[in-house]
């Protein structure tokens, strides 16, 4: 691998092999912050500059009212991840982190479908809809807006029956996860 | 009483003896409350060189420093010396001017988004939000910058917020519920440590800017059997290099005994150092048959780079002496060691740091370093810039106590050197503060010069002019094939006649018989002095590990 300073060209597949691009499994974080302004930033910041792309976010407030939890999913190696969390625990204003275990960690999400269901779709849409007990919350003649909860795979799987009918519009709020269990998240 | 004159009892309450910076519209009020607060304020004439002194001060003391700057350019300026302290973890609170909140977003004059161009460069900012979140934030930014990881801490201050008049009461805690440092060792890990020590037959301690303040715990470890030490180029004193104990520096410019004892070693116990490519150089090859102790204040630098196989987070103040205690008790056999010290001194007294020296007058870098640490007697404090004439004085002078090198080591900033200089003697006055700069980076922060000369603060800068911005030109010809592009500085300008227009003594130098009482005698001359010492311009800088190799590979 070409060393910086000098003229050696780097290929893709040498960037490759020295793991300049990551992938590995789905992590969920959950992180407690201190309510103040710029904490978002500074964390996201933080993703940023390590190169990582988070794929949801979610933030909400607690039972605490000057702390909120921020629970952000992304895509990385164990190592990398493990190295932000390390920067994340140094940011004064976050006061936890947890690398949610998938298997013991109950994750959900909110989205909402707006669908095209005109006279012959409606009730097939419909028959979907209720498989994954969707909510129907708006109709109107051509339309409909279903309501789902569950993880991202069944969000996901909900996605791929329902494009065909066609997908108008859809909005994903990003997974939110709690420890199983008597144990705090 | 003004926001900024609680700003200026916190900065007594937290016993801040001078401050650099310069004034601009933002901070008007700020400027106000100085002119009769009783804290003594240098006038710097460039934002970076206020940051940088503010470094060298916190460097040579210990202390927190403090540099000043207006919103907008003034902040800006101020960018490289926070990202300076941030990569060499120096305790420094930058206080800049911000314009009035209504402004704030609007593109208003001299507005920058001061938190967000420093967010990644900062241990910690804030912005004040409201006049009476003045006073703690200045507490929790002095506590933030000064415990745990060092650091710098920017807190940005609208000017309309800074006149308002708040009722003020002294602070005397701190609470930041997510900034808790673990500064105590874990017990068990100590013992793990002092027992892989015990039974270890080629033991290294490398030591980085993290053991300066605990170097006199590091030679209590050290010499309570015969461990070897090596220091990277900022733990440089932490270890005195007088001792027989001593290695050397390692890395790509370190000796070759430091490095090659890190290539062979079974363990190595590195303490507040953070594996630095400059150190490890190719790290698939780095010390392959050592296991790592690594002692460091800051969890994330833990097997960041190198898997370390006991971990001990805390300051090293508090573990080494606990090592120390826990080592002594097993009682470990010293004549262990022995083979060790044997493969030490062979390599010891085949590769010196030699360098060939001139048959005629002309000076040889290496040979200007030399000269003077005899002229100082070795007691000087040195702030260096950033080249070639860093690494030889890294090498030449040898430093025996902490805090006697003040340099840019993570950031390797050009202009670092002089303001440091300045920083360092402002803040230990009865020490002899002496700077080694090169010929382009001194021109970096000329300027302040003025600062020193109306100060009358005495350092005296020695510039290794060498007609080139040496160390570019070094790798141009070593790996790009001679090619020289855009290295040659020439001799400008006049170092001397700049000196005098500053209000400094100039002085030339550019005989090797003289030079040892020439440097004696600028060192005799009241008040900042320049030393022009011409050095030939085409010398490298050896032993080398080029880049991509291994220690044991090094050349030169
Ligand atoms: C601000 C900044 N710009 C560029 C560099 C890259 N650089 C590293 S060493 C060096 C040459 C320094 O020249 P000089 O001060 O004359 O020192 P010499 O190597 O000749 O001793 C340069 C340009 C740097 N370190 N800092
Ligand atoms: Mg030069």
């Amino acid at each position: 691998m070409g060393e910086p300073g000098t003229k050696e060209l780097l290929s893709l597949e040498e960037l490759e092999a020295a793991g300049s691009f990551r992938t590995g499994r789905k992590h969920i974080l959950s992180i407690l912050v201190e309510n103040k302004p710029g904490a978002l930033t500074r964390i996201t910041g933080l993703f940023a500059r390590r190169g990582f792309n988070i794929d949801t976010l979610a933030v909400g407030p607690t039972d605490d009212e000057t702390i909120s939890r921020i629970t952000l999913t992304l895509d990385g190696a164990v190592q990398s991840i493990d190295q932000v969390t390390k920067q994340l625990h140094k940011l004064v204003n976050v006061l936890k982190i947890r690398d949610l275990e998938p298997t013991e960690t109950m994750a959900r999400e909110l989205a909402l479908f707006k669908i095209s269901a005109d006279g012959g779709s409606r009730a097939e849409v419909m028959q979907v809809c209720e498989i994954f007990r969707a909510k129907i919350v708006d109709v109107s003649k051509r339309t409909l807006v279903a309501e789902v909860t569950g993880t991202q795979e069944k969000i996901d799987a909900f996605e791929r029956l329902v494009r065909p009918f066609g997908l108008v519009e859809m909005a994903r709020t990003g997974e939110i996860a709690i420890a199983r269990g008597r144990a705090e998240t | 009483m003004r926001a900024v004159d609680a700003l200026m009892e916190c900065l007594k309450a937290e016993g801040v003896e001078v401050v650099f910076g310069l004034p601009g519209g933002a901070n008007l009020p700020t400027y106000d409350a100085f002119y009769d607060a009783g804290i003594r304020h240098i006038l710097v004439r460039h934002e970076a060189g206020g940051g940088h002194a503010a470094e060298g001060y916190a460097k040579a003391t210990g202390k927190v420093g403090v540099a000043l700057g207006t919103s907008g350019p003034g902040a800006t300026n101020l960018v490289t010396p926070i990202c300076d302290a941030m990569m060499d973890s120096v305790p420094v609170v930058f206080l800049t001017g911000q314009v009035r909140t209504e402004l704030l977003g609007t593109d208003g004059f001299q507005e920058a988004d001061t938190i967000g161009i420093t967010m990644p460069i900062v241990k910690h900012s804030m912005m004040i939000q409201h006049p009476l979140e003045l006073p703690r934030a200045i507490h929790e930014a002095f506590h933030i910058a000064r415990t745990g990881r060092p650091g710098p801490v920017v807190v940005d201050i609208p000017t309309d917020l800074s006149r308002a008049d708040i009722p003020y009461e002294p602070i005397t805690d701190v609470h930041l519920p997510g900034y808790q440092p673990t500064t105590d060792g874990n017990q068990k890990q100590i013992r793990l440590a002092a027992k892989a020590l015990a039974n270890a037959r080629r033991p290294v301690i490398y030591a980085g800017g993290g053991a300066v303040g605990a170097s006199a715990e590091l030679r209590e470890l050290a010499t309570s059997d015969r461990l070897p030490v090596t220091c990277t180029v900022m733990g440089l004193g932490s270890f005195p290099a007088s001792h027989p104990q001593w290695l050397g520096m390692l890395g790509m410019h370190g000796t070759r005994t430091a490095n090659y004892a890190m290539d062979e070693a079974d363990l190595i116990v590195a303490i507040g150092a953070r594996f630095d490519d400059r150190v490890t150089a190719k790290l698939s090859e780095f010390a392959p048959h050592a296991k790592f102790i690594h002692i460091d204040i800051d969890p994330a630098e833990i097997s960041k780079n190198v898997p370390a196989h006991i971990p001990i987070v805390g300051y090293a103040s508090n573990i080494l002496p606990r090592l120390t205690t826990e080592y002594r008790a097993l009682k470990p056999d010293p004549a262990r060691l022995e083979e060790w010290w044997h493969r030490i001194e062979s390599w010891r007294a085949r590769y010196p740091l030699a360098y060939s020296d001139s048959d005629d007058s002309e000076i040889k870098p290496q040979y200007m370093v030399q000269a003077l640490f005899e002229a100082t007697e070795g007691n000087a404090i040195v702030a260096s810039d950033v080249g070639q004439h860093q690494m030889w004085a890294a090498q030449h002078y040898h430093f025996d106590r902490p805090r006697q090198w003040i340099n840019s080591g993570g950031l390797g900033t050009m202009g670092f050197g002089l303001p440091a200089a300045m920083g360092a003697k402002v803040g230990r006055p009865e020490e002899m503060v002496v700077c080694i700069t090169g010929d382009g980076s001194f021109q970096m922060n000329t300027q302040e010069l003025a600062t020193c000369a109306q100060n009358g603060i005495d350092v005296k800068v020695f510039v290794m002019n060498n007609g080139y911005l040496g160390m570019v030109r070094q790798w141009q010809e070593l790996f790009w094939d001679r090619r020289y592009s855009q290295v040659h500085t020439g001799q400008y300008p006049d170092f001397v006649k700049l000196a005098e227009a500053y209000g400094a003594t100039g002085v030339r130098l550019t005989d090797k018989h003289t030079l040892v009482e020439g440097m004696r005698q600028a060192l005799a001359t009241d008040g900042p002095v320049v030393v022009d010492v011409r050095v030939s311009a085409e010398e490298n800088v050896y032993p080398m590990i080029a880049p991509g190799q291994a220690a044991r590979d090094m050349v030169g």
